[in-house]
């Protein structure tokens, strides 16, 4: 199946579906008098600012989300606020498209800006929240963010934390098989590190001879709902498990877009040459908290990735003002827009809770063999 | 006649070379072992996992919803259970996705006591199966039936739990699978890996034809007309025997052979309860909410006034485990007098 376009309704900036090669060190001079590019390793101005705009609208939509849910028009929100300099820039490294010559997705509830840097638009996302028989990945059936796009190999978002590790070797095997270049992306939370399929995932992909294409990861938040770190771990750092493992693995700081895209890019580059896994523990923030269930409330005290990088685009002259305020209020009323759009369509029927049990609605119901 | 190891053998071959199945795989499933009830072995596809069952579960749901086919196998349904949320995710994904994404999966483990296996090798879980929506769950009881079902199974797009009533696994049936040959030992000489060296024995497979026994579709294996029995697995054959020698006293028991667990075949089981007025559901999962009482709750509630006794239920009981001495397994799990007298009091109620 083809790739989608990139570009959306609202005119939004994009980079190609196609990653952005850039070179591990140096840089081609900047042009005298134009804005630097220097703090950010080299990066040009044609992947910072688009990814600048994808964090800010994954923002938005997250912020969104919130506010869908604290007007009573949904039952539950979990997201990924504070995850932007990590998510984006991982959809954006990734091989999108459907079948196994493209990278699988195995991602877990607060994946929502590696969704919008592979082109999800706000309004799926709303859906999902309002639980529209509209919404693409679950038709009203699952919570925030627990998307799947078949189209783009994203593979279900479930709520059971970390069944996603030993399914990403699954989609690996069958890619290693074709040898078409397609890897397994697989993330999920420090805490979650703690279930047995994470060490499953260490096992399965790393045996000697039959190691599989996967790009493992953990956005380390340093909480587990309402349990710190400390008091859930020994180790001191995730990726050193995967070291046991003889894995390449690597500690990054996730709330910085620039390392994330070059780190993940080298991993990447490693995977699709070697076949071989690596690691990447990414330390991030979370910025609302764990869930609806906690209040969704801002948390002081985190870092603020998305706003520390606008700052420095703002800084180096890369990105004016104006034109920021423009990208806000932009996504701001999508944001609006997607709301009420999803607020008038269907929900879905009651009847309906008997589709899908069995391919092509084969019968299930026991009343009627 | 094949026995059931081997007629699950030959499904498989049949499954990987003309049905598209590109792994079969679990603990000990590929060479040298080829199962630890040698169902597996010679088999092209066959790879072994480490010892996790967490993963081999995980690992056949990415494989499948990669889109390739595969066969997973749990070597005891005792050490299923710590895979039990995966099971459950593996049967909502079509549903939780609204139809997206399919898992056609096939999971086979041997269940069921009768081989003194004790406390961890004698378990059933057809029962817990029949609660994981959205999987198909089937039991064989003979080589030809374990043959079709298999490749049904392989066919289906849906995840299918395929359990084998492991005490079955070295009988034989009355019925050559399609393409076998009717000499045992020749099918020996074939298809059953030697004893020592392995290292450079390769399977010579017959040329097999596709059989299958359609999902859903028990099966009468006696005929009559006082009583109907319903079972599966190891427990079908004693309630045929049973019935036998019911049969020489001249009375008529009608025998069923579910095979399927989930969905099953109400319409063979209200026409036969119709006839006869009076039921009894056998199997060996422990008898709290056990899925004969499923079957007799329904049988209560939508044929209640054609019955001339009330529907029972003989199963194992409900106990932690199965003990390993003879006399503590045979007393956990329903015996042959057991069944028996369960259709002799039956017969013996009066409306």
């Amino acid at each position: 199946m083809a790739t989608k376009s990139t570009a959306s309704p609202s005119g939004s900036s994009r980079v190609s579906k196609r990653p952005m090669k850039v070179p591990m060190k140096a840089s081609a001079p900047a042009k005298k008098g134009a804005p630097s590019t220097k703090i950010f390793s080299g990066l040009p101005k044609e992947l910072l600012l688009p990814m600048h705009d994808l964090m800010v609208k994954s923002r938005v939509l997250e912020e969104r989300l919130i506010k869908i849910y604290r007007a009573g028009e949904s039952y539950f929100w979990i997201g990924g606020p504070g995850e932007e300099a990590w998510g984006v820039p991982l959809g954006l490294l990734g091989k999108k498209g459907q079948g196994l010559q493209h990278d699988w997705w195995h991602l877990h509830y607060r994946c929502t800006p590696t969704l919008i840097s592979l082109g999800m638009e706000m309004i799926d996302s709303v859906r999902l929240m309002m639980n529209k028989a509209t919404d693409p990945s679950t038709g009203g059936r699952n919570f925030s963010n627990h998307y799947c796009f078949p189209q783009w190999n994203v593979a279900p978002v479930t709520s059971p934390i970390e069944v996603q590790y030993p399914i990403a070797c699954g989609t690996a095997h069958a890619q290693k098989r074709v040898k078409g270049g397609g890897i397994s992306i697989v993330s999920g939370g420090d805490a979650g590190t703690a279930e047995g399929d994470f060490a499953s995932c260490l096992i399965w992909s790393s045996r000697k001879g039959q190691e599989l294409p996967v790009l493992i990861t953990v956005q380390n938040n340093r909480w587990g709902i309402s349990t710190s770190y400390e008091g859930q771990h020994g180790e001191s750092q995730i990726a050193d498990r995967a070291k046991a493992f003889g894995i390449r693995s690597m500690v990054i700081d996730g709330n910085d877009p620039v390392e994330t895209y070059l780190k993940v890019q080298e991993q990447m580059d490693y995977i699709r040459k070697t076949g071989k896994p690596a690691f990447i523990e990414a330390m991030v923030s979370r910025l609302y908290g764990h869930s609806s269930a906690s209040g969704a409330n801002r948390v002081e005290g985190e870092v603020d990735a998305l706003m520390e990088f606008e700052k420095k685009l703002l800084k180096s002259g890369l990105l004016k003002d104006a034109d920021a305020k423009q990208i806000w209020a932009k996504y701001e009323a999508e944001g609006v827009a997607a709301a009420e759009q999803a607020r008038g369509e269907a929900a879905p029927f009651a009847d309906s809770v008997w589709d899908h049990v069995y391919v092509g609605s084969e019968n299930a119901d026991w009343r009627k063999f | 006649m094949a026995n059931m190891a081997q007629a699950i053998r030959m499904a498989l071959h049949y499954g990987e070379s003309k049905m598209g199945v590109k792994d079969i795989f679990g603990q000990d499933v590929g060479a040298p072992l080829g199962g630890v009830f040698t169902a597996t072995q010679g088999l092209k596809t066959a790879w072994n996992t480490p010892l996790d069952e967490r993963g081999i579960i995980g690992v056949a749901m990415g494989i499948a919803m990669a889109g390739d086919r595969c066969v997973a196998e749990i070597q005891f349904c005792d050490y299923i259970f710590n895979t039990i949320d995966l099971l459950k995710i593996a049967g909502n994904t079509l549903w939780c996705t609204n139809g997206q994404i399919q898992l056609p999966m096939v999971v086979m483990t041997p269940v069921g006591a009768g081989i003194r296996g004790s406390v961890y090798h004698s378990h059933s879980v057809d029962s817990w199966a029949s609660r994981l929506a959205g999987w198909k769950v089937v039991m064989p009881s003979n080589p030809l039936d374990a043959y079709g079902l298999l490749l049904s199974a392989i066919e289906d797009p849906n995840p299918v739990l395929y359990l084998k009533p492991k005490a079955l696994m070295r009988v034989r049936g009355d019925d050559l699978i399609p393409g076998e040959p009717e000499s045992e030992k020749e099918l020996k000489a074939m298809i059953d890996a030697p004893i020592g060296d392995r290292s450079k024995w390769k399977a010579r497979w017959p040329e097999l034809s596709k059989y299958q026994v359609p999902i859903g579709q028990g099966k009468i294996t006696r005929e009559g007309d006082r009583m109907t029995v319903v079972s599966y697995g190891r427990h079908l054959l004693l309630c045929n025997e049973v019935a036998d020698k019911l049969r020489e006293e001249g009375i008529a028991i009608e025998v069923i052979d579910l095979r399927s667990i989930y969905p099953y075949d109400w319409r063979m089981i209200s026409s036969s309860v119709r006839k006869t007025g009076r039921v009894l559901f056998v199997n060996e999962d422990t008898e709290v909410t056990n899925f004969g009482e499923h079957l007799a709750y329904r049988v209560t509630q939508e044929l209640f006034y054609e019955l001339m006794a009330r529907p029972r239920v003989l199963a194992g009981k409900n106990l932690p485990g199965i003990g390993l001495h003879a006399s503590l397994e045979d007393a956990s799990v329903p015996q042959k007098h057991e069944i028996e007298q369960e259709i002799r009091e039956c017969l013996a109620e009066i409306p």
